[in-house]
């Protein structure tokens, strides 16, 4: 019987050469955690998207973040962030952004908004690699900035923040979906779903053995608008879930058509129309 | 069936007593032709870490160590899965590894309690670490390390995650680490072991996209890993549709005794109808749920105590359960 080898050092438990790899990348695999709880990579990371010297107000009022308390699958931690103040030309809520602490991308992404939302909840799905602060962050049209947080605890169990079924989600790349939830009136705040296949790899380590290496792919940009007017813009990063899905809200008008472009970190575009169905006059 | 015997005592660990036979040993002997008449394993709770069970001989040279119904926790080793050994005329397979190196290093001193006869096959029936993150301790040797056609790319993806959880959970459970196999299965493939083949199969995303089964031909057992749970709640990592899929030929006319990989020896067919059972109302629920256009937090609400049935370890599980469903059948 011909024996293979199997050398020791193919056993992939080495931390240190797994950081040490990671910090050499771009996008950090996820096997590069954050250090523990007491050094929180916020300061870090609040200078890298806002500078030293912009002051962040607490929330309240403002946004709500709801989160669950326990991540029940790492790959998949539904997020809900609630606006408590309209969408008035006067003052609305022009971005918000999404930080993971503890993650080894920690910002999600940035959703841009508008009036035309009515109202600027939005609800997403991201992966949660380990025991983490949640950070929502809002920016309102005068520039002022509001943050609230919450913790979640990691999953455990056979759960991971990676693609359940990889051939499966590369076969369906780019498909899309717009779903109208409940009842859309014309003018009226009225909820949409987007979602868009997509397997959002993470980029995963170089294996010493076959030296396997997926390179991260995913999706970067999500431009949504509603007849002329935008509706949501996302910048995202790795944290987002596999097959990222957004509800929002928009004011719709008779004959609108939903248009959808996004593009991945590859530079594959994927583009869609929906006409929209009005229900009759409330 | 054949009566089952024990072989090997628990090798001894550093905080434990060692080799000596434990309450739960005792207790399995004593037990143990009930047991084979009722194909149905007590489910004692260890008092302690030095009360882990051993292996078994549950066929003729098929040796099993049943795990505990139970999380990983520090108490419990991360002695949870089944994990075993097929022993040939002239060589022995692998079948699992457990959940790190001091369970690798158990099977290792069963197999020589039990022949000495040389280890020729590591198999992972799938990725998860609990089956075969007690790899590591067959790092230096000469053998054909095994699994599915998607194993290297899954560990890739997930090894280093869990081998940090691990950490986390224990110290004692730092001591972990997977090999990524030198060779992988796509669909089927036989190996010999000496007038003894095992059939191993590769099936499409189920609980996993890494499902691998092996079947014993000699004595007609089929070791199904976690494609099969038996008492415990099935846990979704793959696919429901597809495991859905799988259940329909996962035991087939041949096979004469179920090695399911959480849960007693049997001959599977209560087992998987149980788990028919609870996969299908699964994927009922939750497409009703996204029909009604409930969103993941809506399903749970309405989904999380339902389908309890008799499950252990209900609670830890089925909220996670829907949440996979919910993203695989919202692309129906």
């Amino acid at each position: 019987m011909m024996l293979v080898r199997s050398h020791p050092a193919f056993a992939v438990r080495l931390f240190a050469t797994v950081l040490a790899l990671a910090s050499a990348l771009t996008v950090a695999p996820p096997a590069a955690y954050a250090g523990s709880d007491e050094e929180s990579p916020w300061p870090d990371i609040r200078a890298t998207l806002y500078g030293g010297d912009r002051q962040i107000h607490d929330a309240d009022g403002v946004i709500e973040l709801e989160t669950p308390y326990r991540a029940l699958d790492a790959a998949t931690v539904p997020l809900t962030i609630k606006a408590d103040i309209d969408q008035t030309e006067q003052r609305y809520i022009r971005k918000i952004t999404l930080v993971i602490d503890q993650n080894p991308a920690p910002v999600v992404g940035t959703f841009t908004l508008s009036p035309a939302n009515g109202i600027a909840s939005i609800s997403t799905r991201v992966r949660i690699n380990a025991y983490t602060n949640v950070r929502a962050i809002a920016e309102t049209s005068d520039g002022e900035l509001y943050m609230t947080k919450a913790f979640v605890k990691a999953s455990g169990g056979c759960s991971a923040p990676a693609t359940k079924d990889a051939d499966a989600a590369m076969a369906r790349l780019g498909k899309m979906k717009l779903k109208q939830i409940g009842t859309w009136r014309k003018g009226e705040p009225s909820e949409a779903q987007f979602m868009v296949s997509h397997p959002n790899y993470s980029g995963m380590q170089v294996d010493q053995l076959t030296q396997l290496w997926i390179p991260a792919r995913y999706v970067r940009q999500i431009d949504l608008t509603l007849g002329d007017r935008p509706v949501l813009h996302f910048e995202g990063d790795i944290s987002m879930s596999e097959n990222p899905s957004i509800r929002f809200y928009v004011k719709p008008k008779a004959g609108d058509v939903l248009h959808a472009t996004v593009t991945d970190s590859d530079g594959a575009t994927f583009k869609q129309d929906w006409p929209i169905e009005l229900g009759s006059a409330s | 069936m054949q009566a089952q015997g024990r072989v090997g005592l628990k090798p001894g660990r550093g905080r434990s007593a060692g080799l000596r036979p434990t309450r739960r040993s005792f207790l399995r002997a004593t037990v143990s032709a009930s047991m084979a008449a009722t194909l149905c394993a007590p489910n004692i709770r260890p008092a302690s870490a030095a009360e882990l069970p051993d292996f078994e001989e549950v066929a003729e040279g098929a040796f099993v160590r049943f795990g505990l119904q139970e999380e990983i926790t520090a108490a419990n080793d991360g002695a949870i899965a089944n994990i075993g050994f097929v022993v040939g005329d002239r060589t022995v397979a692998v079948i699992d590894s457990g959940t790190d190196r001091r369970q690798g290093e158990a099977v290792l001193k069963a197999i020589a309690a039990a022949t000495d006869k040389p280890v020729s096959h590591l198999i992972a029936t799938h990725v998860h670490q609990d089956h075969c993150f007690g790899h590591i301790a067959f790092a230096d040797m000469n053998l054909h390390n095994i699994g599915h056609r998607n194993l290297p790319r899954a560990l890739a993806s997930r090894g280093p995650y869990y081998l940090k959880e691990l950490a986390g959970i224990s110290p004692d459970l730092g001591d972990a680490g997977y090999l990524v196999p030198t060779e992988t299965v796509s669909t089927t493939r036989s190996i010999d072991l000496g007038n003894r083949t095992l059939v191993l199969e590769a099936w499409p995303t189920a609980h996993t996209d890494t499902d691998l089964t092996v079947f014993d031909q000699r004595t007609a057992t089929l070791f199904t890993g976690d494609l099969l749970f038996a008492g415990r709640l099935p846990t979704l990592d793959g696919s429901l549709i597809g495991w859905l899929s799988v259940l329909d030929t996962l035991i087939g006319p041949e096979v004469r005794r179920v090695v399911p990989g959480h849960g007693p020896v049997g001959d599977g067919h209560a087992a998987l109808n149980a788990e028919r059972r609870y996969l299908t109302r699964l994927r009922d629920d939750v497409r009703k749920a996204i029909d009604d256009q409930l969103d993941i937090d809506g399903a749970l609400a309405r989904l999380k105590s339902g389908n309890r049935k008799g499950w252990l370890l209900f609670d830890g599980n089925h909220g996670r359960n829907i949440v996979t469903a919910y993203t695989e059948l919202e692309w129906e």
